[in-house]
């Protein structure tokens, strides 16, 4: 192998690597065992029936009315490998997943994304159902219309009917495109919870929230949240109806940035109960630091605090029994076997296991015990959330899947 | 500027070494397409302080591709030309900076969806270079050893789970054994087959005692005046923000002498290679166990080594490490449990890292928890998938892991 093919630079995305081995390198073979046996254990453990002919049932909502219809698109935005969820290694982890959500949903086991694996835009690329090519760390706007512009103008919904919870900085963007077919005006609102803590903190001692200030597991440097004025940070405390002391009081019992925009997120369903909430999970990103004890506590809180978001929506009025939950990473993690990665810790390679990942959905509507097996692509999700709605996203590449609808 | 347009006089700011390696094969490097070119020159432009493994593999590649007919070489290099290069990247200054190239070419060739073509030249091109041009036999099998220190070995996670597959694991290992019988072990094979970077001790915490010319040592705490100014560095261009791409850009300058380095360790080669570690593997600043595993990969990857021996340590918690990284660190806490957890993994990655290299097939490894009394031997005289129960010295292990079968 040729050193040259070999970059180590510790952002994503970069050059290739190859394989001394064949039998280390070209491990396709072994990638699609690994699948198949993955397949073939979730159905096993859960008793779920093949869709493979799922395509030719009439919709389940086809004819129902979409009026009250509400969706939690819930992302991991550091994606997961097979290897520590679905694995049989990996099952300890996502207790929730396996025992809770498999069998009360369809499980969608190959989402491929074929786009860019940075974070931001794979999120940007969900959230246009277009793979997007920006630059990861600029700060841009998604340059294709978002699920919340189609939403919002076809839909004639208000602007507190659509509502991002994302961690990092980066993603202050990812509510609204700079397409010029639907213009300023119609995208969500975002909510940097860490900004929020950011402003809240301004005039505090900040000792005991490092941990959940830290922007961007990408990079190694500590980058502190960019506050927001404190004119803002009253603006969305009056609208979650929460003081900024006991915002602050509150986070200080948290964990993770994670549980912080779950605490946000419920807050919003209580008070503005959105109809497309959409929340970035981004604690398994921590992997980028190659401590693999704290990738697994990450997995192991995502799953659990999916299973609370689930609680949350059948705790609140405005959500129990209309609300189609989504669950996805947004891609996956290298394999240990790619010789230009290093396992678990990046996503540059490209390689199969980084690309592909899996979709849960769950809720009023939805099959339940269902597993479907043929690939779809991470850019489908936008053309299903327009059909479970009623919007066209006219400029996604992906296709409604009509084994949730 | 085409690639036929190069000059030797171009390369008068690259080292002597390079500078020679360079213009000696100017005609050569006027004839390769500008997706691979820059690419040789960013391992050509530090052959200086390269390891005689990469000297050698360099020095082979550009034999190789030298002794093609041209009709053969751009056969060779046909896929490498197809692909669509921006007028922007041929614009840039791939001589003098060809690493800042190969982060644009990257970025380019995901955002163009490109990268899966260059991955495929990339694999077929080495596969023809290694049987064309094998490496050169190594004088012993190579011997892998990963050692997890006892004061991280105390709770009951259930340790090499996924070492024990690929070979024998040992439950009663003699408690008479001990680190030291490994150290000798390293210096024994150093003045047995003496070859420079060839033997190797990586430590999670202080030096150990096996120091002579010929291993190459490194050790997480002796580096610690280097990681705090590293760490101070990052805090300065974060604090610019200038983002994730400035600081990476900063950091893959950044020379031994401006972080001391010369205090630490005096050779200009291992220096470098610590500076390396530390600037561009993410978290080796600050997690013990995430230095020992990168430091091992890259060892294994760039010195490819006869022996290595690296042994894992306590890491500290993560907010300790969010502490250290905002310059609030009073004392390290450290995370015993966790620890243990990265150190199987850290093992685990080390066994597949030593596969990779040349005659992987006849190579032993051996991970070791002595506070456990646990180990894991693997190799030629270990049947894979098996289990011993009785009491064994690590003499015995090492001594069947060097046999030659």
């Amino acid at each position: 192998m040729s050193s040259y093919f070999r970059h180590n630079d510790p952002r994503l995305d970069k050059l290739a690597e190859f394989s001394r081995l064949c039998d280390l390198g070209s491990s396709i073979g072994i990638e699609r065992a690994i699948s198949w046996s993955r397949r073939e254990f979730i159905r096993a453990a859960t008793g779920a029936t093949a869709a493979a002919m799922l395509s030719a049932f009439a919709p389940l909502r086809a004819m129902a009315t979409r009026t009250g219809q509400k969706a939690v698109v819930v992302t991991f935005g550091g994606g997961t490998r097979d290897e520590e969820t679905f694995m049989p290694d990996g099952h300890e982890n996502i207790p929730h997943l396996l025992k809770e959500f498999i069998p009360q949903g369809t499980f969608f086991t190959q989402v491929v994304n074929r786009g860019i694996l940075g974070h931001y835009v794979a999120t940007a690329s969900l959230v246009t159902g277009v793979y997007e090519t920006f630059n990861n760390f600029a700060a841009v706007t998604p340059d294709n219309p978002t699920v919340f512009e189609y939403f919002r103008k076809e839909l004639h919904r208000p602007a507190s009917d659509a509502w991002v919870v994302a961690p990092s900085n980066g993603f202050s963007l990812i509510g609204e495109s700079s397409h010029s077919s639907h213009g300023a005006g119609f995208g969500a609102g975002v909510i940097l919870p860490k900004r929020m803590l950011a402003a809240a903190m301004a005039t505090r001692d900040t000792s005991g929230y490092d941990h959940l200030l830290r922007d961007n597991y990408e990079s190694p440097v500590y980058a502190p949240a960019l506050a927001v004025s404190s004119e803002q940070l009253h603006q969305v405390a009056e609208m979650l109806k929460v003081s900024v002391a006991d915002f602050a009081a509150h986070a200080r019992s948290l964990r993770s940035p994670d549980e912080l925009s779950v605490y946000v997120a419920r807050q919003l369903m209580r008070q503005l109960a959105p109809s497309l909430l959409w929340i970035t999970l981004h604690d398994i990103d921590v992997a980028h630091a190659g401590t693999y004890s704290l990738y697994i506590d990450a997995i192991q809180r995502s799953d659990r605090l999916c299973s609370e978001i689930w609680q949350m929506i059948q705790s609140e009025p405005e959500y129990a029994g209309k609300t189609t939950m989504f669950i996805l990473p947004d891609f996956g993690r290298d394999s240990d076997t790619a010789s230009g990665g290093n396992g678990f810790q990046h996503h540059r390679t490209g390689d199969e296991f980084s690309r592909t990942t899996w979709m849960m959905v769950r809720g009023a509507g939805v099959r339940e015990n269902v597993i479907v097996d043929r690939p779809v692509e991470s850019t489908d999700l936008v053309p299903t959330l327009g059909s479970l709605f009623g919007f066209s996203p006219d400029r996604s590449q992906g296709k409604a899947l009509p084994e949730v609808l | 500027m085409p690639v036929q347009q190069i000059r030797g006089e171009q390369f008068h700011n690259y080292p002597p070494q390079a500078q020679h390696v360079a213009t000696a094969n100017i005609t050569l490097l006027q004839q390769l397409p500008l997706a691979f070119l820059p690419l040789l020159l960013r391992e050509i432009i530090v052959y200086d302080w390269k390891f005689p493994a990469e000297r050698d593999e360099i020095d082979r590649q550009v034999r190789y591709l030298g002794s093609l007919t041209p009709d053969q070489l751009s056969s060779v290099m046909s896929s490498f030309a197809k692909l669509n290069l921006s007028a922007d990247l041929q614009a840039m200054d791939w001589v003098g900076a060809p690493v800042r190239f190969s982060e644009k070419l990257s970025a380019y060739l995901w955002a163009t969806h490109q990268i899966d073509d260059f991955s495929r030249s990339a694999e077929e091109y080495i596969k023809v270079f290694n049987t064309a041009v094998p490496e050169p036999v190594i004088p012993a099998p190579r011997l892998g050893i990963a050692v997890i220190a006892e004061e991280i070995s105390r709770t009951n996670y259930p340790l090499f789970r996924k070492l024990r597959r690929k070979g024998v694991y040992f439950d009663h290992v003699d408690p008479g054994s001990n680190y030291k019988l490994l150290l000798d072990t390293v210096t024994a094979r150093a003045k047995l087959y003496p070859s420079p970077y060839a033997h190797w001790c990586i430590e999670g915490a202080e030096q150990g005692t096996a120091n002579g010319s010929l291993i190459a040592a490194v050790a997480y705490d002796s580096l610690q005046p280097v990681r705090k100014q590293l760490i101070h560095k990052m805090q300065q261009v974060s604090a610019s923000q200038g983002g994730p791409e400035i600081l990476r850009t900063r950091l893959a300058e950044t020379e031994p002498s401006e972080l001391g380095m010369k205090h630490v360790i005096d050779d200009p080669v291992l220096s470098r290679f610590a500076i390396r570690v530390l600037t561009e593997g993410s978290g080796t600043q600050i997690y013990s166990t995430t230095f020992v595993q990168w430091t091992a990969r890259e060892a294994l990857r760039r010195a490819r080594p006869l022996t290595i021996l690296a042994k894992f340590a306590a890491r500290q918690t993560e907010e300790s490490a969010d502490e250290e990284l905002s310059g609030m660190q009073q004392h390290p806490v450290l995370d015993p449990a966790g620890s243990l957890v990265d150190a199987d993994m850290g093992a685990y990655y080390t066994w597949i890292n030593l596969q990779r290299l040349p005659g992987a097939d006849q190579s032993g490894f051996i991970a070791w928890a002595p506070g456990r009394r646990e180990a894991v031997a693997i190799g030629p005289s270990f049947a894979p998938g098996t289990q011993s129960q009785s009491i064994v010295s690590m003499v015995e292990i090492l001594r069947q892991a060097q046999s030659i079968t």
